[in-house]
């Protein structure tokens, strides 16, 4: 993929400029014989899988033992459009995303404000904000069951002890089971953000902040005018890598409710691996995860565009 | 006003440190407390009497350690693998200039958000087609390609910091280009090759989707699908072996992140901010 023009990379002894011919095919064909152990794997297990998925979701591709399927055209699109099942996932994955995504930004946003304005406690604050990224899912998956449980959950032992309703079965009540599967995703994502935060905030020149600080502005004043326009990129940018990201996300809301209770945290990646690997309709699930894709890279456009947009009319200010 | 704003402030940290440092504190507290006190009603965060036994029990059943040692063989192997070919492929990225390491680069930041939905799919009936789909060999393959995107994009980084002048003044010398790699590139790269294998580990240790589609006999299972199964048992879940298992099972990934954090960061930046 990335070969062919190799020849044009600057070689660590640049040839002279007549003799390019030969010298450049003997480099160009290093330049394969280097590529060519990482190309393979994911030419077969990441391409190929990503090219098979867009055709499948076009047949009636069963998961039994003799995989024999038809071309079916866009018979599982028409039979998706009626799957209100489906559309109660998308709905569900949106809130979810978008939840977890805006409540990281501005959590994140907020400790890394913190930890850049000189306070002690801050080696601390930054291996702990590390932590919950490096965890396996499945352990952050089981430590909030402990945390939200409604026998002897330290959660509900907290809000009794200071006088509010203590028996909330957080992760299987319909109306809590969504806010709480929310609470734990911003708790896995906040340390990434936060650190790419931070490094974007030690960027911004101090005599700005002095500056305006000079003019009279307010601490509020001051983030409104100098840092979050000074953030702008570096925000747009983990905003659509989290967002897709948590529309991605499987492990964490398969251990923590298998999509229940009744469905109420049915995510759309959920759906469509039960429907692919416990109901055994490939093709069915493949046009879903189709549908899928066309969504989220959909909505990105979209934000990224207002994005760029903003971007333009800030400089013509 | 003035005054208000220092102890404002470090309430607020408070609250943060409580908020991301709990949950670990209780996990940890929860997996040294005896089972009666785990099931009585009164909640304490320190336990009255530590019990080490829950470490010993979870260790003892249901083929934790087993499991811990086919997460261990995948994850070592699938890092070498990554290793052993992202270093050629990285060293050809990172001294290539202009559209083609423009798409090279693209391409790894897409593949970081690639839609695993739509490929797992068609990822399981190729491994099935191949025979290796409930087998540790076919989940190696999996982690091994999937980890190489980030890890050829953190390789690169560390190969554009070796000046080519170091490279040049080899070749002047009478070495060949593979001399050039193997005494002047490949050494002043350990510390990179040494990060990138230890995210290559984590990645795989902690990996649960592809796992859970891929393998099917528990002889196979890996540690997070066998404490998933602990979860999802039948009858009631001792809460004590349980959490000693998640925090055993957390203790190799949080070790070396903390130990590679400034590097990932770094790296994670680059890919923000230019993507």
């Amino acid at each position: 993929m990335t070969l062919a023009p190799a020849t044009r990379a600057p070689a660590p002894a640049p040839a002279p400029r007549g003799r390019k011919g030969a010298q450049a095919r003997s480099r160009r064909r290093e330049a394969i014989a280097l590529v060519m152990p990482s190309l393979i794997p994911i030419l077969v297990l990441s391409v190929a899988p990503l090219v098979m998925g867009l055709a499948l979701a076009f047949t009636d591709a069963r998961l039994v033992r003799n995989p024999d399927y038809d071309f079916t055209g866009i018979e599982n699109f028409t039979r998706l459009a009626g799957n209100s099942f489906f559309w109660d996932s998308l709905r569900i994955g949106l809130i979810w995303t978008v939840g977890v995504t805006v409540l990281q930004l501005a959590a994140s946003m907020g400790l890394a404000l913190l930890l850049n304005s000189g306070l002690k406690l801050q080696g601390l604050t930054r291996v702990l904000a590390l932590i919950p990224w490096a965890m396996p899912p499945v352990v952050v998956a089981i430590m909030w069951q402990m945390i939200y449980s409604a026998n002897g959950g330290p959660l509900n032992a907290f809000l009794g002890s200071v006088g509010l309703p203590d028996d909330i079965n957080w992760l299987g009540d319909f109306s809590t089971a969504l806010p709480a599967v929310i609470v734990v995703g911003v708790w896995v994502g906040m340390p990434q953000t936060t650190v790419t935060l931070l490094a974007g905030l030690q960027q911004i020149p101090q005599d700005l902040h002095e500056a305006a600080s000079v003019d009279g502005a307010g601490a509020w004043r001051r983030f409104t005018a100098v840092t979050w326009p000074s953030l702008r990129p570096i925000v747009a940018s983990i905003t659509s890598l989290n967002f897709i990201w948590n529309f991605n996300s499987f492990s964490l809301v398969y251990v923590l409710t298998e999509g229940g209770p009744g469905g109420k945290t049915m995510v759309p990646v959920l759906f469509i691996y039960l429907e692919a690997f416990k109901n055994r309709n490939i093709g069915y699930a493949a046009a879903m995860g189709l549908v899928l894709v066309i969504i989220v890279v959909a909505l990105l456009a979209i934000y990224l565009r207002s994005q760029f947009r903003d971007d333009r009319a800030g400089q013509g200010r | 006003m003035r005054v208000l704003l220092r102890p404002a402030q470090y309430l607020a940290l408070a609250a943060y440190i409580l908020f991301l440092g709990f949950p670990l504190l209780w996990l940890v507290s929860a997996s040294v407390k005896s089972s009666g006190e785990l099931n009585s009603l009164t909640v304490s965060l320190l336990p009255d009497q530590w019990h080490w036994s829950n470490y010993s029990e979870a260790l003892d059943r249901q083929g934790l350690i087993h499991s811990a040692g086919n997460s261990l063989i995948v994850a070592l192997v699938s890092t070498a693998l990554v290793i052993v070919i992202a270093l050629p492929a990285s060293y050809v990225l990172a001294r290539l200039r202009g559209k083609v390491r423009a798409a090279g680069v693209g391409w790894i930041l897409t593949s970081q958000v690639f839609p695993v939905v739509l490929v797992i799919l068609p990822l399981f009936l190729i491994l099935r087609t191949i025979g290796l789909s409930d087998s540790l060999a076919g989940l190696t393959l999996v982690h091994t390609t999937y980890t190489l995107p980030f890890a050829l994009w953190m390789l690169q980084g560390y190969v554009t910091a070796i000046p080519v002048d170091l490279e040049e003044a080899g070749a002047m010398d009478g070495a060949g280009r593979w001399t050039v790699l193997r005494r002047i590139v490949f050494p002043l790269l350990m510390p990179g090759i040494v990060a990138t294998a230890m995210f290559s580990f984590v990645s795989s240790w902690n990996e649960f989707f592809f796992a859970l589609v891929l393998l099917q006999s528990p002889e196979n299972y890996t540690l997070p699908i066998t404490l998933n199964m602990f979860i999802g048992g039948e009858g009631k879940v001792a809460l004590g072996p349980l959490a000693a298992g998640a925090v055993l099972a957390a203790i190799p990934s949080i070790v070396f992140f903390t130990l590679l954090r400034r590097r990932l960061t770094s790296g994670l930046m680059a890919g923000a901010v230019k993507g």
